[in-house]
Formats: structure tokens, sequence, C-alpha cells
């Protein structure tokens, strides 16, 4: 669930690698800035196969989920139920190594890592919301698969129409694709025993960095970041499995609050989170 | 805590996230220090993930095949190399560092 959805859709865009804020603002009247040679049907088509691509992108990624769940203690119902009710990779591969860590001990951290790491998916409703129209039970629906995927493909396409398609095509085919493979890797993972043979530790920690690589462009995510890696790394020795995560959340809150190093740092603040729609 | 629990109770807090998005009105969650901030702390959590993810093995500090690893994940990054592609090189360089040099 964690890719970077700007990749695959910007093939389908030809905006280039832009699915920021400013492509909801622009609704439907996006389609007027001449880069959009072909028919309405042919840029409908180009949103449909870029969620196709994430689909699968993300669905190959599952695999390793769920290996790692397994292998963290859960089992293979457990494990199909974080990718089927819970559906946001990274909140998921964030508890998953909280109990790989600390046991069930480590629950409650993991629980409170996994839900913060989830807010962000609150704030994709600001772009997404005016994509969905429709009434109470649609927006029911596309919340649940308001996730990093789904909000970069649509926010990226040029009409509202296209924006639309690739929604709901990116969310049914991560949806369909993450929950098979979850259980693909559940069931490979309890077979293998110790994945870590296999790298499987290491996949979780890259997929984290590639979350993490397209936030990384102005002055204050670049220091909150240092300071996060440097505060879980020394707590680690100090608190029980879980914990060192969530104190480095507490670098965020004290930058972000305080808005420091000083407001110019970061360009444009309110643009920095639709940016994320990237990873 | 069971395992059942744990599992629930995390699944019901993300998916309660989601829904509140579309609850509050985006007027809320577009003032700069919400947005700022939530930014910043899907930052740091990644951050200190990947930290714990690299280095840590229960409470200690260890510095093993993860490291390699993370250090091939973030040149292929860097490079713009796809996500998935990525994620395999980055496990395959842990697996082939444990069976070379072992552990």
């Amino acid at each position: 669930m964690a890719r970077r959805g700007s990749r695959a859709s910007s093939g389908a865009s030809p905006h280039g690698p832009n699915p920021n804020g400013s492509a909801a603002d622009e609704s439907a009247g996006g389609s007027t800035d001449g880069s959009t040679a072909g028919s309405t049907a042919a840029v409908d088509r180009a949103a449909a196969r870029a969620g196709i691509a994430v689909g699968l992108a993300t669905a190959a990624y599952g695999i390793s989920f769920g290996a790692l769940a397994v292998a963290a203690g859960l089992d293979i119902w457990q494990t199909c139920v974080l990718s089927l009710l819970m559906f946001t990779g990274g909140s998921q591969f964030a508890l998953v190594g909280a109990l790989a860590a600390g046991g069930l001990a480590a629950g409650p951290s993991g629980i409170i890592s996994a839900a913060l790491l989830g807010a962000r998916n609150s704030l994709y409703a600001v772009q997404v919301k005016p994509i969905i129209g429709g009434g109470f039970w649609r927006k029911v629906l596309a919340a649940h698969v308001t996730i990093d995927e789904t909000t970069a493909v649509a926010t990226a396409q040029p009409t509202l129409r296209a924006k639309r398609i690739g929604f709901w095509v990116t969310a049914a085919a991560v949806y369909i694709g993450w929950n098979l493979l979850t259980l693909v890797g559940a069931i490979i993972g309890d077979a293998l025993g110790d994945v870590r043979q296999y790298g499987l530790d290491a996949a979780a920690a890259a997929a984290f960095l590639g979350l993490l690589w397209p936030r990384l462009r102005a002055r204050q995510p670049i220091v909150v970041a240092v300071g996060a890696v440097v505060v879980a790394a020394s707590l680690t020795p100090w608190l029980p499995p879980g914990l060192p995560v969530l104190c480095a959340a507490g670098v965020a809150l004290i930058v972000g609050l305080a808005n420091w190093p000083g407001p110019g740092a970061s360009r444009d603040p309110v643009a920095s989170e639709p940016r994320e729609a990237e990873a | 805590m069971t395992g059942w629990q744990i599992v629930l109770l995390a699944a019901i807090a993300c998916l309660a996230l989601k829904l509140l998005g579309y609850l509050i009105p985006a007027k809320v969650l577009e003032r700069p220090i919400i947005a700022r901030t939530a930014g910043l702390v899907t930052v740091a959590l990644l951050a200190a993930l990947v930290s714990v993810q690299t280095l840590a093995s229960g409470t200690t500090i260890v510095l093993d095949a993860r490291v390699p690893a993370l250090g091939v994940a973030a040149v292929l990054f860097a490079l713009r190399v796809p996500f998935v592609l990525v994620v395999i090189a980055a496990a395959a360089t842990a697996a082939l560092v444990r069976l070379l040099f072992g552990g």
C-alpha cells in the first residue's frame, strides 16, 4: 500500500509528477490546458490503466505484509482482517512491526502508532470528497478506500470524470490485490518460518523509507525526520518496543505546533500535505 | 490484550480516522497548523519506523544485514526506481548478505 502513485499515474497524466492539491482545485476545468490531445474516452482509459497498474504494484507488496504479520505472531485470519478492515499499509506494517519486536505487550503502542500514521488519510478526504460526490453510503465506502494510492491516482487525472474513474478503479484494484496477496503472503509466511532469511525484515524498512522519501522536500520535514531517527534509535535500549516510535512522533508535534524552524522553512505549509499523495 | 483485541482496535481506529476526514469540514483540516502538524507526524513516524526496523532487535541496537539493504534502497529511491522493485532489491540484499556472512 505504500507506493508512489505519482509514478504510475504520471504515465497517464501528461501533467508530470504533480498530483498535488492544485489538481483537486482545478476539478473539471483541468482539461483545458491543451495537454489532453485525445478524446474523453482516452483520458478515462488512461485513468483506469493507472489504477490497475497501481493495484498490481501494491498487490505484489501485500505478500511481504502477509508474511511479516504471521512472523510477528498473528494468525492467518488476524492478518487478513487487518488488510480487509484497516486497509492502510503503513499503519498495518507499523502495528505488525511493534508486535514483532515486543509481542502482545507492545499492542497498545502499536495501536497508537498505527492510528497516528493513519491520520493522514483523514486529510486526503479534503481532496477526495469533492471528487466522489454522491450520498452518505457512497462516502462511507469511499472513506474506507481513501488511502495514498487512490488519492494520488485520482488527483493526478485531468478531468473530474477521469479523477472519479481513477479513484474507484484504483480502489477496486488495490483492495482486491492487497487482500488476496496478504492471504498468499500469510500462507507462505506460515510455511516458511524464519522470514529474516529471505530479507523480509529489510523489505519493511525499505518500504517505510519509500513512503518517507517523497515527503522530504522542505527543510522542516527533513529536520523532523532526522530528529525522529535519532530519538527512536537512542530510546530503543531504554523503552519497551513500540514506545520509541511514539516518542519520535513528539518531535513532529513540537516542530509542527511551534512551526520551527520558522514559517519560511516550509515553502507552503498547506500544499505540503497534498504532496503526500505521491507516496 | 489478546491478538484479536489488538487487531480489531487498531483497525477500527484507522477506519474511524478515514471517516472523520469526511465528517470534519475541509476548512478545519486545511488550517495550516493542522495540515502542517499532521504532515510532520507522518514524517516523524515513518522516519522512526525506518530507524527501528533497520537498527533495533528487540531493545538492542544491532548493525546487521538490514543496514546495507537500506543503503541499497536509498540509492535506488534516489534513482527513482519503482517502489516494488526497491523493496524486492532490499530484501534480496539482506538475504544475500545473510547467506554470505551468516546471521
